[in-house]
């Protein structure tokens, strides 16, 4: 047998490590479909609880909808459960092209390619276009799955400070040289809740040559008057030469992905693209349900406009209540604590209070900036918004940071 | 070799830092989490511009940039300053 007792006793070592440096997670069972109110097994045994959830990415509250429910239902029936193929052998039925198309149509761009995952479209879209006479230049907080993807590629890789617009400038400076040049940029970053400039990071790519890359993963759906996203909102519907998505957040949230853009890069991923090539094709059922959604988005805006008034709303009375928050104006809204063991403490108090959201701390943002990041939906009531915010008050009393400056909090409770 | 010391940590400091921080000559930039992988690379192609070299990537490795003082060793093999 080659797993040896060494072998054993050093992941129990790691993982014993992980667990006394308060890096383990564990996941919390819900024992419900996904919406703004679930019913939650945490610890694992304990009795069901329920629970107004704060910190899913289901901004739209489509995930449990009940005509994308039915459309699933209806294409499990009509295309089958799975296809036992990737795409380019017999993976690719009718609805997966029509899905491409309707794509293309709602982001304003020349063609889509579906992946399974928004993680896999990072991952290959970069090794599959760029080549190692060419550079990338992205922001120092993009998300996790696009450095993993940017690893990948044998490009130059560099970065600019976050969303720091001279900076990026003098990068574009210094890889003048280089054949082909790629920013990259998140719509939406997960951590903060706050947009870059893509105005301007479409005008300084037009300036110096470059092509513009952006994930909108957390934007998707909302962002935006129609909600086609961070393209949209800032006026450069057609100018991003490749927007990553999911439809695993507000379209829907089961799985999935996409690279939407220029329909030579689009062609090159349905090539080249490794996570397209290597892996099996997204089931009928979710190609169904997505499809349901873009009818829903297509018809009004009503359940943008209700997540933008919510978001709104939320904002206000966690700012009047006193606590720090990062400014932005999307549906993330992190209350920042700064100390990684307030904010899991923090946590834990919420959930007594009936509130679902969860602290984030080193590494998943730097040190010194934990927080608990609110996410809000569409699916919230007005109640549920108040009770959350009655709850974030009592706990915000009980550690006494109501109205404390980020110098006050860190310096009662450390950094 | 003073002349580039004090060029690289300034390079380092506006490159890299927040506000407030501060690094030394012999601060690990790379072991210590100011640097990333990523980053270096501006760090590499600022170097081979001001002093007109090249550095191969073989030489570029994350131990020989982990430093202002690790850095000026390297630049010494191409730029022959003693």
């Amino acid at each position: 047998m080659a797993y040896s007792a060494t072998v054993r006793d050093g992941y129990e070592k790691q993982l014993k490590d992980l667990r006394d440096a308060g890096l383990f997670k564990e996941e919390r069972f819900i024992h419900s479909s996904q919406a703004a109110d679930i019913e939650v097994e945490f610890p694992r045994g304990a009795s069901l609880k329920k629970v107004i959830n704060m910190c899913a990415n289901n901004y739209l509250g489509l995930s449990s909808h009940p005509d994308v429910v039915q459309a699933a239902h209806d294409g499990l029936k009509s295309r089958g459960y799975g296809m036992s193929s990737v795409r380019f052998i017999c993976g690719t039925q009718d609805i997966h092209r029509e899905l491409e198309r309707r794509m293309t149509e709602f982001l304003g761009t020349e063609d889509t390619i579906l992946f399974p995952s928004c993680m896999d479209a990072n991952a290959g879209v970069f090794e599959a276009v760029l080549e190692d006479k060419d550079v990338i230049i992205s922001d120092r907080l993009v998300h996790a799955s696009i450095i993993d993807g940017i690893r990948l590629c044998k490009a130059v890789q560099d970065t600019f400070k976050h969303a720091n617009m001279e900076h990026l400038e003098e990068k574009l400076q210094l890889h003048a040289d280089k054949r082909r040049k790629l920013v990259v940029t998140d719509g939406v970053f997960s951590m903060d809740g706050d947009t870059p400039p893509l105005d301007k990071m479409v005008a300084l790519c037009e300036k110096h040559d470059a092509m513009l890359f952006v994930d909108d993963s957390h934007s998707s759906g909302f962002i935006g008057k129609n909600g086609r996203g961070t393209h949209e909102k800032y006026g450069v519907v057609g100018k991003v030469d490749i927007i990553t998505t999911t439809f695993g957040k507000a379209l829907g949230g089961a799985s999935g992905g996409c690279v939407s853009g220029r329909k030579e890069i689009v062609e090159m991923c349905r090539q080249r693209a490794r996570p397209y090539l290597f892996s099996n094709t997204i089931a009928p059922v979710v190609v169904a349900g997505v499809l349901r959604v873009l009818d829903i988005l297509s018809k009004s805006t009503e359940r943008r406009d209700k997540l933008e008034a919510n978001a709104a709303y939320w904002r206000k009375g966690l700012t009047e209540a006193g606590f720090v928050l990062k400014a932005g104006d999307t549906p993330i809204v992190p209350v920042m604590l700064f100390n990684a063991k307030l904010a899991q403490d923090f946590s834990r108090d919420l959930f007594a209070e009936g509130i679902y959201a969860v602290g984030f701390f080193f590494p998943v943002v730097p040190k010194g900036q934990a927080r608990i990041r609110t996410q809000i939906s569409a699916g919230h009531e007005r109640n549920h918004l108040d009770k959350g915010l009655a709850a974030f008050i009592k706990v915000g009393k009980k550690y006494d940071i109501l109205g404390k400056t980020k110098e006050q909090i860190i310096a009662k409770f450390g950094q | 070799m003073e002349d580039i010391r004090s060029i690289v940590l300034e390079y380092v400091k506006k490159e890299y830092l927040e506000e407030g921080d501060e690094v030394d000559f012999d601060t690990p930039l790379i072991s210590g989490g100011i640097v990333d992988s990523f980053s270096m690379v501006s760090l590499k192609r600022f170097l081979e511009n001001k002093y007109k070299v090249s550095i191969p990537d073989a030489k570029a490795t994350p131990e020989a940039f982990d430093s202002v003082n690790k850095i000026c060793e390297l630049m010494k093999e191409f730029t022959g300053a003693k």
